[in-house]
Parts: C-alpha cells; structure tokens; sequence
C-alpha cells in the first residue's frame, strides 16, 4: 500500500471513530459536526474531479450544491404542506423520501452542468473561471428573487426527510448515510482516476495538444467530467440542505464556490481523499476558533496562504509526500 | 509515381494573416511508402502549412484529402482517427505520466473509445501490449515507467514517435523530428525513420539537411508560403532556383 493509500484510510477510519466516540460520549452535536464535515468534503469530492483531474478551475460549484439543496427544498416543502409540485400535464406531488429527492438533485445538477459546461468548456483559463463564476451567480440572483420558494429568506423544513429503515432524525443514522455517500463518492473518483477515460483527462490536462493529437476530442472529456463532478456535488448539497432542514440563496453564492475550492486546495488537489482532509480541517477551525474570535477566517487564510506557498500537494501532500508517476 | 492514389493531398491550400500571404496556393502529395521532406529558410510557412494539414488550422481557401476522403472540415481529433499520425516540433507528452502511460493514451484513442469508466487503464492488456511493442520499436522499454518529465530531449522525440506508432497511422507529419538531437542522436533517429516508411509515408519538415538528403523520396521547398519546386533530392540540388533561395551557394 502506497504511503498516500494509508493516510486516506486514517482520515477515513478518523471521520468514523470521531462521530462513534462522540456516541459513546452523548456528544451529539459533534456527530452532526463531523456529518457536516462529511457533507462539505462529497461537495469537495466533486469539485476535484474537475478540478484536479481535469485542470477546470470552477469558482461556479455553488451552482450545483444550490441546485441540490433545492431539489430538496423544494420536493420536501410541498410534502410537507400537502400541495403538488405541479398539476398539469401530470400530476407530481412533493416527497420526503431521501432516494427521490437525491435522484431529482443529481438530474438538476447534471442538467445545469451540461449546459453550463457545454458553453463555458469554450474557454479556457481565468475566462473559464469567470464564466462558472457568472454562473453560479445567475442561480443565485434567481433564487433570491423566486418568492415561491422563500425567496430571500429561505425554506424551511420541519421534519429531515425519509431514508427507508433508518431514522434520519438521529444524528448517528443519518451520519451514517453520509458516510455512505462520501464512500461511494470517492469510489467513483479513485475509479474514474485509474480508468482509461481518466487517463484521457489528465493528459489532456498536461498537454490538450497531444489528445488531440491521439484522436480524443478534450472538450468532451472535459465536459463529461464536469457533468460528473456537478453531479457529486449537487448530492451533497441535497445532504446540506437535510442536514439543515434549511435551504437559502446562500447555497448558490460564490463564497459557497470558493469554500468548496478552499477544501480541495487545503487538503490536496487531484488527492483522493485530499478534499475530506480539507473540509474537516475547516470545520475544526470554525469550531475551535470560531468559539475564540469571530475573525477566524483570518487564520484559515494564513493556513491557505502556507499551504499554497510550501506545500502544493496539500495536508494530504504534506504527510503522504511528493506524489511519484507510476502505473 | 503517379500510378497509385496518394495517401495524403493538399490542394490549392491558402492562409493569410493580416497582409501576411503564409500559405499561397500550396499544392502537394504524399505517396505509399515515401517519405517526403519539407524544406524551407525559418518563416517560410512551413508550420502553418503543418497545422492545416493536422486539422488545428483552417486554411482559407482549398482542401486536405486523407486516402481519397476529404478532410478539410474536420477538426484534429478527427483528422486522427482517420490515421493522420503527427509528432510537435516542442514535445507535446503528459509530462507528470509515465512513459507508459503516454503510449497507452495512443493505444486508448486508436481504439475510437476513451470513454470507458470503468477498470484500470493500464490494466488493459490490449492497450498495454500495444503501447509496449511501440515503445520496443523506438527503443525506450528500459524507460517504461520512467516519468516522462525525466526524459532527455532525444528520448522525448523517440517517445513522440512511439505514440504515433500506436495510432496505426496511415500517414506520419512530422515536425522537426530531428531538432535538438546531436549528431549521434540525428543518425540513429535517420536509421529508424528509414524503417518507418514501409509502414506508413512520412511528411517531414526537417532544416537537418543531412538527414532531409538522406531520407526523403522527394523534397518540396516551401518558400514565403509558395511553393518552389518539388522533386527528387537531385532535381532539388540541382534547381537553381532553390539554391539561390534557400540552400545557398556552398551546396
């Protein structure tokens, strides 16, 4: 087992042994911590995936993170005031079964990262990152201005949503889903990494001149795997907004892109479990510090500036070390 | 010469920029089993006339056939899957891969599906006996799993070519491939390109004037964007139109 192999199954063995201690301890506001942690690390999860496979440097993943939490918001208020989604031409009543309103969050996003994508995959660069940035933003500006839905103020939901055997309402149940899809989630990066279409993507990454040059078009590789990446996010923004029981515009501004970028460049970009090493340093941080000052973004930025400057691969760089080519 | 349909032809190619005339009017084939250089002084346009064949350029006016299909409105990616092999001038290699992996990622496109998610990459034995075979004909298995960025120029350009072989090119472009190689590496790279041709012809621009002599089956002198002359290494010695333009006095 490679060095960087087993610090991901520390980190991952340490994200259940805290919630199990915090059980033991009836802690249960740290489970619904680390849970949270859990969920910021999927949205991370996914914006590595494009970002650290494919070089797409999106500041616009609050996009999908917001369309989730919506997706949620959305089904599971008109379940709980009893009113269809819409009557015509079909009849769609609201849900509050947590597969249905993942299936609807995973289509929302999937939907809007095609047609983002297919337009703004047109550049390249810091154009790229205005562009998602623009993106996001529209969403955003939406949402503040749609009043069915709360608009301004948010929805709120009054009972977390059904997953069937389980009792979501208990923080250990519904840390335990999460985990589930943080695992599942990263199956699906380490397995895109090795296949043969990831091979694609990060040489098209180093040098789109030489796919091009081998018969592989980058656009579409790049477009697919941002489609996947918005896919994994906007779960975990319907998993945040569960976690909640409240969704807000705020899901859709671009401090939301940038804190999902935050993780992934803090713990390690195009590691694996690089963006759940981030998201539960950062939510230690705001734990501890923010109980010490309301300025702890301070010292959050200090700890990005050290990363960004010394240590490239990231908390998952600094202790796993330089990653070497292999095969 | 003409008995049998040339594998690639550009006719009538025209690209301008600006006032800049870089294509005028260019004209030329690549027959089965040749190898074709083309000469010219430095700004003659013999990169630009390179990229409308490779697909990354429009041209202006006229048309790129590839074995009898006309290509000129397809892009590069296309362009090779249909066999248009082509090696950079400046190494275009996934530096942070292994030698390997570059020659799996030819292997993976000549298949037409890299979109498989699923299993490992180098766990394809189909893709990594072809990639292996590539590398052994070029001479870097010892390299194999060497990270590419570790590569000395020479070995870069070897490793341009393996990727090319894997691709089961119907025609090679090459760019300079002898640029930067010493005299050594320059004959050893001559030897093996000589090999090539009775796998597929090879359109080279080569300023090597040793190895342009001694490899190509016809040069054509590509000068200010026109096209000089074309013809055997001794018809283009000995045209006086070319040495005054472009090979000097001391030829």
């Amino acid at each position: 087992m490679s060095r960087e192999s087993i610090v991901n199954v520390v980190l991952m063995l340490g994200m259940l042994a805290v919630p199990l201690w915090a059980y033991s301890a009836d802690e249960p506001f740290i489970i619904t911590l680390t849970t949270r942690a859990a969920i910021l690390a999927i949205a991370g999860v996914g914006l590595n995936m494009a970002l650290g496979q494919g070089g797409l440097v999106s500041l616009g993943h609050a996009m999908f993170f917001g369309l989730g939490g919506y997706s949620m918001g959305i089904l599971a208020s008109h379940a709980q005031t009893y009113t269809p989604l819409m009557t015509w031409p079909v009849v769609i009543e609201g849900t509050s079964s947590m597969p249905v309103i993942w299936l609807l969050a995973l289509l929302m996003s999937g939907i809007a990262a095609l047609i983002t994508g297919a337009l703004s995959l047109r550049t390249s660069g810091v154009y790229f990152i205005m562009i998602t940035l623009a993106f996001g933003q529209m969403f955003y500006y939406f949402a503040v201005s749609w009043p069915a839905y709360g608009g301004d103020d948010g929805l709120s939901i009054y009972v977390r949503n059904q997953f069937p055997g389980l009792n979501t309402l208990d923080p250990i149940q519904f840390f335990a889903i999460v985990y589930g899809v943080l695992l599942l989630a990263l199956t699906l990066a380490g397995i895109i990494a090795r296949s043969p279409f990831g091979l694609a993507l990060n040489a098209a990454r180093q040098s789109p001149a030489r796919v091009e040059a081998v018969g592989i078009s980058p656009y579409r590789l790049r477009l697919a795997v941002y489609v996947l990446s918005g896919m994994v996010t906007g779960l975990a923004g319907a998993l945040f907004a569960d976690l909640n029981r409240f969704v807000s515009p705020s899901m859709f501004s671009w401090q939301t892109s940038g804190e999902i970028m935050v993780f992934v460049i803090l713990g390690g970009v195009a590691r694996l479990c690089g963006p759940v090493a981030g998201a539960a340093v950062f939510i230690a941080l705001e734990h501890f510090l923010g109980g010490l000052s309301e300025y702890w973004h301070v010292y959050l930025g200090a700890l990005l500036l050290v990363i960004v400057l010394f240590a490239r691969g990231g908390l998952v760089g600094l202790v796993a070390g330089q990653r070497h080519a292999h095969d | 010469m003409r008995m049998t349909e040339p594998v690639l032809s550009i006719q009538g190619i025209c690209k301008r920029f600006g006032a800049l005339q870089v294509s005028d009017s260019v004209t030329l084939d690549v027959q089965p089993g040749e190898i074709h250089a083309l000469i010219g002084p430095n700004g003659a346009g013999k990169s630009t006339l390179i990229q409308q064949i490779a697909g990354g350029l429009q041209p202006d006016a006229g048309r790129v056939f590839l074995c009898g299909r006309d290509v000129t409105r397809l892009n590069t990616a296309a362009r090779s899957r249909l066999g248009l092999a082509r090696t950079f001038q400046v190494s275009a290699l996934a530096m942070e891969d292994t030698v390997l992996q570059n020659a799996v990622l030819g292997a993976l496109g000549a298949t037409g599906h890299p979109f498989q998610m699923f299993g490992s990459a180098m766990g394809r034995s189909a893709l990594r006996s072809k990639a292996e075979e590539a590398l052994r004909r070029v001479g870097l298995s010892d390299h194999a799993h060497t990270q590419t960025a570790e590569l000395s120029h020479g070995q870069r350009r070897q490793l341009e070519i393996a990727v090319a072989l894997t691709l089961d090119p119907k025609v090679f472009i090459m760019d300079e491939p002898m640029a930067g190689l010493g005299t050594q590496g320059s004959q050893t790279m001559t030897a093996f390109l000589n090999t090539l041709r009775s796998e597929a012809p090879i359109l080279m621009v080569e300023h090597d004037m040793e190895a342009v002599f001694a490899l190509a089956d016809r040069i054509s002198v590509l000068v200010y964007g026109q096209l000089l002359a074309t013809g055997t290494v001794a018809q283009i010695r000995n045209n006086p139109s070319v040495q005054q333009a472009y090979l000097g006095t001391d030829t």
